[in-house]
């Protein structure tokens, strides 16, 4: 007679163990596995390209800690590439924790690109409740929603900011999103109201839900989606960062959940064909 | 002084690491400690965040420097207690209205906003015409897309039994269906690894410092 189904289940402890080990070691022996890039993420590198030199870029930190692995790197990335093609960072944070977020990738950037001054290349407008509403009255006045910076000084003493008074002379924005308020109401207010080129970047559990806005009515310029993506974005403007390191890390665990729904499936039918069989004598 | 707080928090984090990595063998007293310092300090945190980045900049500041210019913020201010007479069950009917008005005008703000990118946006981005893909991966996707969103919307529709002709299309939508959470499924494994890296990444790293942070 086939085994019950508990004697076929295997202990989900040593799942764990394996895909701990499967993470740890390759962090530590590192294997070098290829980054290929996609073509989500190469719309994003184009569209940092394509900017002028100089252009206004809004970066938008809508994440807290719990989402710092996937999009952090991602910040990290395109903030090094704004800062390398000479474009002004004007960062705001619908998620109160997002300030932090971009200051601590402010100052790890501070040592490489010593030329960017705050006020001049950078500038820091803090965070603002209100998701949606918030976008669209920036949308409408930029200056009443944000009067002062993070530090609380008049935006007026900032060259930054001159001539910002709406979305109408930004080159684009950029939403580090892990939800909502996030990526999709940028889409529906900057881009879809205002027009401004949009992209982004989101966590792998948003991104089924974000990606239908890459599409022929450009809603999104492309869309960095979890850690792979950030890892695809180091390898093209040649910064490997925690992203690439967590690559080998990621695909070793990918390989052993693959294996263990090959194994599920396979004892699954091996038991339900048993159990058949038995049944008819 | 900084570094000893540094290293201190660094320690904290890696026990509470552990701690909250414990519950994947069984339940214990190390999980729960962690847990609810968690949820406690969550709390504390977003009640003190509130109180000054949102209250004292947005409401006690400009009403208390310029109440001539800004009179209109004393509506919200109003609403936000009738919001909290749901704590005195006596007056809790007071409530009713600040949330009437929330939920009244949500809708109306993303009725609009939701119904342009979401429906009309989302239509317009499939009605392309497939065969001007510039390779041929290109067209086959674009073929896919219409197929699919054509497909999934009709097993959708329930007013007409699914048989025939019909019934087939609505099965291929059923597919598609089943694919895309296949992808939803594939994204969510990828992104809870990419936090297992993030934490042994910090283990590894600014714990043990075995690998480079």
């Amino acid at each position: 007679m086939a085994g019950t189904r508990k004697d076929k289940q295997l202990d989900r402890r040593w799942i764990f163990l394996l895909i701990f080990m499967g993470v740890a070691i390759p962090l530590i022996f590192t294997i070098g596995f290829p980054i290929e890039t996609t073509e989500n993420v190469r719309l994003v590198n184009e569209m940092i390209d394509k900017t002028t030199k100089g252009s206004k870029v809004i970066m938008s930190f809508d994440y807290d800690p719990a989402s710092k692995p996937e999009l952090h790197p991602m910040g990290m990335a395109i903030m090094n590439h704004c800062f390398e093609k000479g474009l002004r960072v004007i960062v705001v944070a619908l998620w109160p924790m997002g300030v932090q977020m971009a200051e601590e990738i402010f100052s790890d950037l501070t040592e490489k690109y010593p030329q960017v001054i705050y006020g001049e290349d950078y500038i820091n407008l803090g965070y603002k409740a209100g998701g949606i509403v918030t976008i669209q009255a920036m949308g409408s006045n930029f200056r009443e929603v944000f009067p002062k910076d993070m530090n609380g000084n008049e935006i007026d003493d900032f060259p930054i900011l001159r001539g910002v008074e709406d979305f109408s002379n930004i080159g684009f924005i950029f939403s580090l999103s892990a939800g909502d308020p996030g990526i999709k109401q940028w889409v529906q207010v900057a881009h879809d109201k205002y027009g401004v080129p949009l992209s982004g970047g989101v966590t792998g559990v948003s991104a089924p839900a974000i990606l239908p806005y890459v599409n022929e009515q450009k809603q999104l310029n492309g869309l960095l989606a979890g850690l792979k993506a950030a890892a695809e974005y180091e390898f093209l403007i040649e910064t490997p960062g925690t992203a690439t390191s967590g690559m080998d890390a990621q695909s070793i665990a990918h390989l052993i959940i693959i294996v263990f729904i090959a194994i599920g499936n396979i004892t699954y039918w091996t038991t339900r064909k048993k159990v058949k069989r038995e049944g008819e004598k | 002084m900084e570094s000893f707080f540094t290293h201190l928090g660094v320690w904290l984090g890696a026990l509470f690491t552990f701690a909250i990595f414990s519950f994947l063998y069984k339940d214990n007293p190390f999980y729960k400690i962690a847990e609810q310092l968690f949820v406690g300090l969550s709390a504390g945190y977003w009640f003190v965040y509130t109180i000054y980045f949102i209250l004292i900049p947005n409401l006690f500041d400009p009403l208390s420097q310029d109440l001539a210019h800004n009179w209109i913020k004393l509506i919200p201010a109003i609403l936000g207690i009738m919001m909290l007479m749901r704590l005195i069950p006596s007056q809790e009917w007071i409530s009713r209205f600040p949330i009437a008005l929330i939920i009244g005008t949500t809708s109306g703000v993303f009725f609009m906003r939701y119904l342009k990118s979401d429906v009309l946006n989302q239509l317009t981005a499939t009605m392309i015409n497939p065969f001007t893909g510039n390779h041929w991966g290109e067209i086959i996707g674009s073929i896919l897309l219409i197929l699919g969103t054509l497909s999934g919307v009709i097993y959708f529709y329930f007013s007409k039994k699914h048989e025939g002709s019909f019934g087939v299309v609505a099965k291929a939508g059923i597919y598609f269906l089943m694919v895309s959470f296949g992808a939803a499924f594939g994204y969510t494994a990828m992104a809870r690894i990419s936090l297992l890296i993030g934490r042994l990444q910090f283990l590894l790293g600014d714990w043990l410092g075995i690998i480079p942070n």
